[in-house]
């Protein structure tokens, strides 16, 4: 893939935990993202989807430097200068949070109770030193409150005030107020109803024109990322086994984990009986994933190899932009 | 047939600091064994007050109308006052189970002994008798290795497998009726299609009701037999689940089903319904839907409440501008 294009390069990063039981015990390592590699294209709108305890999340975290990366490089580049997460001065640091920003999941518990929306708007700017004077910064959270429909008489009021949908364009606001170039939305919309959803979708799709934003979008929701990404990576257990344009890896989606992700989607049309192609068991625990493939414990139909471990986890490109993990390339 | 549970013009208010607010009005519901009903509407349009109703499990300020009736096998259950009356309804004849299953487990009893202390309040056996029930039930929803899990905390447990334990759980008093309340929203795709398999399945075996509430419209295609949209604490539309989402007729459930993304129709805009919800303070006259509605008409929708009248076999609809053009 041409490296010029991408805004971030993710090269072969893990993410470890280490934890005690007690403090007698040995320290212990949990592998929470493992060996994942990842371009994200500028303008680009990239969806990360798997179960809970996948390492979505993680991963998210990683590419903000809000978690310790323990291995392999993550380089975001701006125009000509390169940041390089796992190398980065401080204050370099703080010229990236200015460029990455995240949207969290729940607006109820985002924002502060005590503070006005337009304080919670303008914290990011007097906190990051990005305007001066209050002018300035009054001018700044006008411009962005607009451009995320919020009724600019709502700046004087209180969070309470306002309804799911209404907190959800304010945290928007506040994430996009410092102007940055990169934005992980993870599960923005998972804690809203159907009709707030979509607004918030429409309105996260307007703004990537209009403000030149890539998104790392994370959800669990399938039919939601498939419609709003271009690109979709799937994560199971720490790993990345699918990567694909979204319509492709909805059409035609490769990996077996995929297909049982995909058919276990309700259908709105009541007689189309589900088919869902059942996982046995429940996602292993990350303390102790299984050897080889990690997802041959749950595979539907494993070869030989593939149940005993033999096959190594790595992603080949089966179609232009289309990479599998290798163990499931062959697979029905 | 003598009917399940029939709820009849069902009204709920709530007393607080800033008056008396109408959670949930005129709401009319019927329920036969082995039915499926689905509840389905956005966050405060009183689907979970409408259940908690059944089992008077609302907050102390809640304030039933005078002409409600909750009849369940033949008896108004709204009349129970005793706690000895209510307690033959509570986790006997009904059972409920939650979103949250973390939260709804005690975390510090194992979950087995919650388990023989329900079964042990509701039924006149011996503990070792309840223990072997239990053990039973939480093989019979897909949980491996039972009478370990018997002994474990719920914190120990996965998320699928707490809710499996959950219906176990719920399911060991044979109840009458099920209330399951979003009982998949906390769960994973691959998981939530187990959890509504399991329902199914035991809806088949059992012959129980099902009252089933959610806001994920094709869960409740893939589920329930019978639906009711609803929207601020009216029912705007009910019907068999196969003529309302291939013909929904109320504007509102129009606007829930083309908001929703479709994995068949990438293309498709995803439409949001205009306007917010209003305040449950600030309730709209008339109509509760008017103010977001686009077949409002000034003088019709909101000088009067429409009232739930037949549409088409199986399918009522609460809308003046839909009935009166049919006509």
């Amino acid at each position: 893939m041409n490296s010029e294009q991408n805004l971030i390069t993710i090269k072969n990063i893990s993410v470890d935990f280490s934890f005690q039981e007690n403090f007698l015990s040995k320290k212990q390592k949990i592998q929470a993202v493992k060996n994942v590699s990842l371009n994200i294209k500028k303008g680009s709108f990239v969806g990360l989807v798997g179960e809970s305890g996948s390492g979505k999340t993680t991963l998210g975290r990683a590419i903000l430097a809000a978690n310790k990366i323990s291995s392999g490089k993550v380089i975001f580049h701006d125009g000509d200068k390169d940041y390089d997460l796992t190398n980065i001065s401080k204050q370099e640091l703080k010229e990236y949070r200015k460029k990455a920003q995240l949207i969290f999941q729940d607006p109820y518990s985002a924002l502060s109770p005590r503070m006005t929306v337009r304080d919670i708007i303008a914290e990011p700017l007097e906190v990051m030193k990005i305007t001066n004077t209050r002018e300035e910064t009054d001018k700044r959270v006008r411009e962005i409150a607009s451009k995320c429909r919020l009724n600019l008489e709502h700046l004087r009021r209180y969070p309470h005030a306002f309804s799911g949908g209404q907190r959800q364009r304010i945290s928007i606001a506040r994430a996009l107020v410092s102007n940055p170039k990169f934005i992980v939305a993870d599960e923005s919309v998972a804690a809203l109803d159907v009709s707030i959803q979509a607004d918030i979708l429409n309105l996260l799709k307007s703004l990537r024109k209009e403000l030149n934003l890539t998104y790392l979008f994370i959800s669990h929701d399938l039919s939601v990322v498939a419609h709003v990404c271009d690109v979709v990576a799937v994560m199971y257990l720490g790993h990345i086994v699918e990567i694909a344009p979204s319509r492709e890896l909805f059409k035609n989606p490769r990996h077996s984990y995929t297909k049982a992700l995909l058919s276990s989607i309700p259908s709105i049309d009541p007689e189309k009986q589900s088919n869902a192609i059942e996982l046995k068991g429940e996602i292993p625990s990350a303390m102790n994933p299984p050897s080889g493939c990690v997802f041959r414990t749950r595979c539907p139909n494993p070869t030989h190899d593939c149940k005993e471990g033999n096959i190594e986890m790595g992603l080949i490109e089966v179609n232009p932009g289309h990479w599998v993990d290798q163990c499931c390339v062959n697979c029905k | 047939m003598t009917d399940l549970l029939n709820i009849h013009n069902l009204k709920v208010e709530f007393d607080t600091d800033e008056g008396r607010i109408l959670a949930v009005d005129n709401v009319i519901l019927k329920l036969q064994e082995g039915q499926i009903l689905g509840l389905v509407g956005e966050s405060g349009s009183g689907k979970s007050v409408t259940a908690k109703s059944i089992m008077q499990l609302n907050a102390e300020n809640a304030v039933y109308g005078d002409n409600s009736k909750i009849v369940l096998e033949g008896q108004d259950v709204l009349k129970f006052k005793e706690n000895q009356d209510l307690k033959v309804i509570r986790g006997g004849k009904v059972s409920m189970i939650f979103q949250e299953p973390m939260a709804s487990f005690a975390p510090a009893i194992t979950i087995g002994d919650q388990m023989v202390e329900l079964l042990l309040l509701h039924k006149k056996i011996s503990k070792e008798k309840a223990k072997s029930i239990s053990i039973d039930m939480l093989d019979r929803v897909g949980i491996a290795d039972a009478d370990k899990r018997f002994k474990q905390y719920a914190f120990e447990l996965s998320g699928g497998m707490r809710q499996r334990a959950m219906i176990a759980m719920a399911l060991s008093t044979m109840p009458k009726l099920l209330l399951a309340d979003e009982p998949t929203t906390a769960l994973d795709v691959t998981i939530q299609a187990q959890v509504i398999d399991l329902i199914k399945d035991i809806v088949n075996e059992y012959k129980m009701g099902v009252i089933f509430i959610t806001h994920d419209l094709s869960v409740i295609a893939q589920t329930v037999d019978y639906v009711a949209v609803m929207y601020l604490g009216t029912i705007v539309e009910s019907g068999s689940v196969r003529e309302i989402i291939s013909n929904p007729k109320h504007p509102y459930t129009q606007g829930l089903i083309e908001a929703l993304p479709d994995l068949n129709n990438l293309d498709k805009p995803l439409k949001p319904i205009p306007g917010d919800i209003p305040s449950p303070l600030e309730r709209p006259t008339g109509c509760v839907f008017h103010t977001r509605c686009k077949l409002f008409e000034s003088g019709v929708c909101d000088n009067a409440v429409p009232p739930l009248s037949e549409y088409a076999k199986e399918h009522t609809v609460a809308c003046f501008k839909v009935n009166n053009n049919e006509q």
